[in-house]
């Protein structure tokens, strides 16, 4: 049952911003921002969970749950560090998916030759 | 010497310069395409023509396309007195480091995709002029370099609109003299910049279609001729779209270009088999398809006269990022077989 | 306030891009979505599988997300590497895009692009041209938000 869910709830938020992508014609890199933005407010007002608490998956790997992943860092941050844990929360939460971009990236430059496509 | 402006913005050439060997460079797709028989020569899968980046590999199509068009004129390197060459890239980097090795003065340009319009136009009154017995006018483009220049990185997934354009890979080269060869440049007619406040960098052809209405309405007024006295009228890469809004704005001028308009974008690639949507673009694709099939059809008399007009949308990652439209510009070449 | 001329203009400008929308095709909307919405749906069911996976293996929620998103992103740099990944995204569009693939994907494609301009201003500066603005936001909207609840729960509220 998780996989349903997961994929029709995952599949259907890909599919609502493709309308996003065709009808008003936003470059990705404006998309991607505003997934991550809009995860982290849907995050604050507690929605969010509830969302992954029923797709799983299909909730938590779009972007929307990498906001959403920011603003928990920052909340449990606040709760233990104070004002130090707004400035902590959202890297703390985000470092192994930032990270692990930033270094396979780095290896996959070394490793690979850009390519023409045709 | 005789007054040779003509009409508001044309050019009829007293002694109109001849073309006198001209070639062409492409890379493997559009060797793959429609007109791939008729390119002097084609490229490797890798794009690269031997270079260690993209930008080296469209130097050394310049390179190549000069050389190649020096020899077919049986001209020697020593005789070329001035180059006209142009790219899409940032300060035109192509052209320079293609040019380079050949030690010979140069006028780098930059009008988008039209360049090849402008550097023919501005060799023909060189040599018409009297300031050059042999000049050079040559330009290209690199599907991977204008990706880069003004899109995404290649291996950054994106969908491309069915508006969208393909850049060319390859170049093209003319050698203009004084007398020789089975064609000539009578005329020209420089192109203004043209804006309709339209900001789709993905829709070129619309960009550009404005443009191209009023220099060829221009040319038209100009000379005094109506679009029959053309046996083809050219353009260089507005695509399908671009092609039925530049009948569009024709009719509504008056003129209708319908039986004699070709576009070098919608000749290049086959849109069916080769996925490249409105067709191809970039200065490269006016100038390769130039010397490889227009040129020769009006040296064998095929075509008596044609009216080629590159067109260029001018953009720039900045001028998009500041939310500017997209002006477009053209620049007609009446080219004749003599 | 604009002149008339430039208000001319402007109309003007609107015409010519309606007209302009009218002769442009365009793919079928429906057949984007559905693209989106089995390309992405299949990444999430792969990430639940890990994730399944991983819970199975003893691992907490939290652990068990963090290393599904570490293989998703490894999965999608080396797709990018071999220049799968924009050929599998030419097709799924935003399916592709919307998962933190896609992030990793914006990540590793200026990387590889890039080698030729040197380590630094070349992979260095546009490694986060893409994936730059998303993290700057997404810091930036949570700490926003977490100003919010700072003061929300020094008063007792939440």
């Amino acid at each position: 049952m998780d996989y349903i869910n997961a994929f029709w709830v995952g599949g259907l938020i890909c599919a609502l911003v493709q309308i996003l992508l065709d009808k008003t014609k936003m470059l990705p890199g404006r998309v991607m921002v505003l997934l991550v933005c809009s995860g982290s407010v849907l995050g604050s007002l507690g929605l969010y969970d509830k969302l992954i608490s029923f797709a799983g998956a299909g909730a938590s790997v779009p972007l929307l749950g990498f906001g959403n992943l920011l603003w928990k860092g920052v909340k449990k941050a606040i709760l233990e560090e104070g004002v130090l844990g707004i400035f902590m929360g959202g890297f703390t939460a985000s470092a192994v998916g930032i990270s692990a971009a930033l270094i396979f990236g780095y290896l996959a430059s070394l490793i690979f030759k850009p390519k023409m496509k045709n | 010497m005789k007054k040779q402006t003509i009409g508001k913005q044309s050019i009829e050439f007293e002694r109109a310069p001849h073309i006198l060997g001209a070639a062409s460079i492409v890379g493997k797709k559009e060797g793959e395409g429609p007109l791939g028989k008729y390119f002097d020569k084609i490229g490797e899968e890798d794009g690269l023509f031997g270079g260690k980046s993209w930008e080296e590999a469209e130097s050394t199509l310049q390179k190549e396309a000069v050389s190649m068009a020096l020899a077919k004129a049986g001209l020697d390197q020593q005789q070329l007195r001035l180059i006209y060459a142009g790219d899409l890239l940032a300060q035109t980097i192509a052209s320079s480091f293609g040019i380079l090795g050949f030690h010979t003065p140069v006028y780098g340009l930059y009008g988008a995709c039209s360049t090849m319009g402008e550097a023919l136009s501005l060799a023909s009154m060189a040599v018409a002029g009297g300031y050059g017995d042999y000049v050079a006018a040559v330009t290209s483009s690199h599907f991977a370099t204008a990706e880069k220049e003004f899109r995404f990185p290649l291996g950054y997934g994106s969908q491309r609109p069915l508006s969208a354009t393909w850049t060319v890979t390859g170049s093209g080269a003319c050698i203009l003299g004084t007398e020789g060869g089975k064609a000539r440049i009578t005329g020209i007619t420089t192109g203004k910049i043209v804006d309709f406040g339209f900001k789709d960098s993905l829709n070129m052809g619309a960009c550009m279609a404005p443009a191209a209405c009023d220099t060829i309405a221009a040319n038209l007024v100009d000379f005094v001729r109506s679009p029959q006295d053309y046996d083809r009228i050219i353009t260089g890469d507005l695509g399908e779209i671009g092609q039925k809004i530049l009948f569009d704005l024709l009719k509504e001028k008056g003129f209708d270009i319908e039986k004699q308009h070709m576009d070098c974008g919608m000749e290049i690639f086959d849109k069916e088999t080769q996925d490249t949507h409105a067709g191809g673009s970039g200065c490269g694709c006016a100038a390769a398809t130039f010397a490889a099939c227009i040129l020769p059809r009006i040296q064998k008399g095929e075509w008596k006269r044609v009216l080629f007009v590159p067109t260029g949308a001018l953009l720039s990652k900045v001028s998009y990022n500041e939310g500017r439209s997209v002006p477009g510009i053209a620049q007609a070449v009446v080219v004749e077989h003599c | 306030m604009n002149s008339p001329q430039q208000e001319e203009e402007k109309k003007k400008a609107k015409e010519y891009e309606k007209y302009v929308k009218r002769k442009t095709p365009a793919h079928s909307l429906i057949k984007n979505m559905a693209a989106a919405f089995v390309s992405g749906g299949a990444i999430c069911v792969f990430g639940q599988g890990i994730m399944n996976f991983c819970q199975n293996a003893g691992l907490d929620k939290e652990t068990s997300g963090s290393w599904t998103s570490l293989i998703l992103v490894f999965l999608s740099v080396l797709l990018t590497g071999l220049n799968l990944y924009p050929k599998i995204a030419k097709w799924g569009g935003a399916g592709t895009l919307v998962p933190i693939t896609g992030f990793a994907n914006s990540v590793a494609a200026p990387a590889i692009e890039y080698q030729k301009e040197g380590q630094v201003f070349g992979i260095g500066c546009k490694i986060f041209t893409i994936a730059g603005p998303v993290i700057l936001y997404g810091i930036l909207t949570s700490a926003a938000l977490g100003v919010i609840f700072y003061f929300l729960h020094m008063w007792g509220i939440v």
